[in-house]
């Protein structure tokens, strides 16, 4: 049997922000769906299932969100399940709900992802006192701050390339109401300024840690005809996974986001992802991940990624424009980044994305990565349905 | 088989949760010796109350007050109490459902043994004196008379107390008995000797360090092991500014890649014994080992010329 085609019909975010302390987890994530129920025109009853995604347990202490969330969710008599992929997790949590439609298993799933980061630590969770190990560096920033200089030595790009990301992300935040931070006095002037924290990123150049939640609904192609706002179709989606080291390994531009995209393209029949597609929503919780996902998703060269970032191509207006929403770098509830992004990409095939839209949007990436570089999870939608 | 080493690993946190609406009255309603429940809109009262209607999903906000008195739905003798249980003398754990309440609330029954226990018997809340708007703040139940008379209802409350909790703070502490297994054992005697001891994958020919008794390419066992170094080449690093609070190491550092010589891919460490902006990719360095401290400190250079980027550009 072929795949059915999956409409995402509902969308539903938070505000987000440093610390939502009027509500509970259970608020938090409820919020989100019943905005997606919402947009979706449809009702608890109407929903035949449920897919949550969640940050690894240790970033907030939640250890079965899928058990004390099921009455928020209005799962009780449903199938509900979880999905875990560090921060990959909201996208591979969407993949697996649409999955389900797509094998013509449930007619239409609501999913979730969240994260309170305000209720824990993330940086604790990933330093945990691992016995005889060496303690060298805490936190993702100090992982990952490596193989950003790897980039830079490998591409020759000028030292500059990150800052023009986060400038850019963050003027593109201030269109996004949804966006945590609103840096309206934002200056590139700014941004080169702030601190160093782990030499090359920059304080300016790294993720906030947020409060907020995200849930979508799909649906099949017989319940999307019901669906008050025109959907988003799903033309492709795709996970991949490699360790975070081995012999090997390219850490700059791992062969699993090359294998996920190749796999996203080919089954959304891109030959040209640069100018077949309108809008990229990609993970980027360091500023020069944008250069470098722009090669390994197959937009650039390898070694030109920069270039596009320099030349303005990724800004609102140019004709690429990457995380128009602020991405990652402006709104990082790590559990729901990567649903965020699928979200986004979605509202702006939709031509709901507000002041932050792209103008005539038809085909957009959703991206997300998680771990050391570990798990990929990306999708492609448009604002048809796929024809094959 | 050698010994395996083994250790305790403790973790541990404050997590803190923002309770929301109904969970707030709730638990400040406790401190002030007062149970609520919330009313679904087919009228049952849930104690302890939910946010959201488990039958229809819908949010709930109507509380109700439930009485301090109830009945047994049902039991189980506990024996042997543990660290943190709510009496540290045999108990039965029961579900009582309070006058005026649909469903039952878990917790203690202080009782001398199960024969003083069973369904269907009247029990009573014992307040614990010093109260802070927690479960605890019941320090049990006890056993009340059963007069007969018939059983109060639930009453409407606003939820509403001055200085209401709005938030609480749970610690969370999981004990583990950590191993790290047969590969990183063999690999720390090999560091107590001063010696940087990998394993050789017997299909790709890399040699893994630290080793992990397999290789994550091939799926297979690696056994054969091979002793890298004793220099390698500095192929990628980051300058830390921020002190991590599990870190005894003044900052500005250089935590890099150094890709031994031997080795297949890169291990991780300090660079010293040169000025942090002075560190180069590239750079050749050998580890410094210092007394009281398996792992080498740091790293540091050996003065020979820098490695050129060819060579090492596969173990960034």
């Amino acid at each position: 049997m072929s795949k059915q085609p999956v409409a995402v019909t509902g969308i539903g975010q938070t505000k987000h922000v440093a610390a939502r302390r009027d509500v509970s987890i259970a608020g938090l994530v409820r919020e989100a769906a019943q905005r997606a129920l919402e947009d979706a025109g449809l009702d608890w009853p109407d929903i035949d299932a449920v897919v949550i995604g969640k940050a690894p347990d240790f970033f907030e202490g939640v250890m079965m969100p899928e058990l004390y969330l099921a009455d928020a969710l209005g799962a009780v008599g449903k199938p509900m399940l979880r999905v875990h992929t560090a921060g990959s997790v909201g996208g591979s949590t969407a993949l697996v709900a649409s999955n389900l439609v797509a094998a013509g298993v449930h007619e239409t799933v609501l999913t979730v992802a969240f994260e309170k980061q305000s209720e824990s630590n993330a940086m604790w969770g990933l330093s945990l006192p691992v016995p005889f190990t060496q303690p060298l560096v805490a936190g993702a920033g100090g992982f990952f701050a490596p193989h950003i200089r790897s980039y830079m030595r490998r591409t020759g790009a000028p030292d500059t390339i990150g800052s023009l990301v986060a400038y850019k992300d963050r003027r593109n935040a201030l269109k996004n109401p949804y966006a945590h931070l609103h840096e309206h006095d934002i200056t590139l002037e700014k941004v080169q300024a702030s601190p160093m924290l782990w030499d090359p990123v920059r304080y300016s150049e790294t993720c906030p840690s947020s409060d907020g939640a995200c849930a979508m609904v799909l649906s099949s192609r017989e319940r999307a005809a019901r669906a008050p706002h025109r959907p988003a179709w799903v033309h492709g989606g795709a996970m991949r996974s490699e360790p975070t080291m081995f012999a090997g390994k390219d850490t700059v531009s791992p062969q699993a986001g090359k294998d996920c995209a190749a796999d996203v393209y080919r089954q959304a029949g891109i030959t040209d992802p640069r100018r077949e597609i309108d809008a990229v929503e990609m993970y980027v919780p360091f500023s020069w991940y944008e250069p470098m996902w722009l090669e390994n998703l197959g937009f650039a060269q390898e070694g030109e990624g920069w270039k596009l970032t320099e030349s303005g191509v990724t800004e609102l207006d140019g004709d690429l424009p990457v995380n128009p929403s602020g991405g990652v770098l402006s709104t990082n509830p790590i559990g729901a980044s990567g649903m965020i992004r699928f979200a986004e990409a979605a509202l702006q095939v939709r031509g709901q994305a507000g002041e932050h839209q792209v103008d005539g949007a038809r085909r957009a990436v959703g991206h997300a990565y998680g771990g050391g570089s570990q798990f990929f999870a990306m999708w492609l939608v448009g604002d048809e349905p796929p024809t094959s | 088989m050698t010994d395996v080493l083994s250790a305790p690993l403790v973790v541990e946190f404050p997590f803190t949760r923002s309770l929301g609406p109904v969970q707030s009255a709730f638990l400040t309603g406790l401190r002030e010796q007062t149970v609520l429940g919330v009313r679904t809109a087919a009228g049952k009262v849930l104690v302890p109350p939910v946010e959201y209607d488990p039958e229809t999903s819908a949010e709930l906000s109507e509380l109700a007050e439930v009485g301090a008195t109830g009945t047994v739905t049902t039991w189980a003798w506990n024996h042997e109490p543990r660290r943190g249980q709510p009496l540290d003398t045999p108990f039965a754990w029961v579900l009582v459902r309070l006058d005026g309440a649909d469903t039952a609330l878990l917790h203690a029954l202080d009782v001398p043994g199960p024969d003083a226990v069973h369904t269907g018997m009247r029990v009573r809340i014992r307040w614990a004196a010093e109260r802070a708007g927690a479960i605890t703040d019941i320090a049990c139940f006890e056993p009340a008379a059963d007069d007969g008379a018939p059983l109060a209802a639930a009453t409407p409350h606003s939820g509403a107390f001055e200085d209401p909790l709005t938030g609480v703070t749970l610690p969370a502490r999981l004990d583990y008995t950590y191993t790290p297994g047969r590969a990183t054992t063999s690999y720390l005697n090999g560091l107590k000797e001063r010696r940087l001891i990998g394993e050789r994958c017997p299909v790709c020919e890399k040699v893994y360090i630290p080793p992990r008794g397999a290789c994550p390419t091939d799926g297979v066992a690696t056994a054969e092991k091979v002793e890298v170094g004793p220099s390698g080449t500095v192929t990628t690093y980051a300058i830390v500014n921020i002190k991590a609070k599990n870190l005894d190491v003044e900052v500005p550092y250089v935590y890099a890649h150094v890709a031994m010589d031997g080795a297949g891919l890169p291990l991780h460490g300090r660079i010293g014994g040169i000025p942090y902006d002075q560190v180069r990719m590239g750079m050749r360095v050998e580890p410094v080992w210092k007394d009281g401290n398996d792992y080498p400190d740091h790293y540091r250079p050996t003065g020979e010329p820098d490695a050129d980027y060819d060579m090492y550009k596969e173990q960034l």
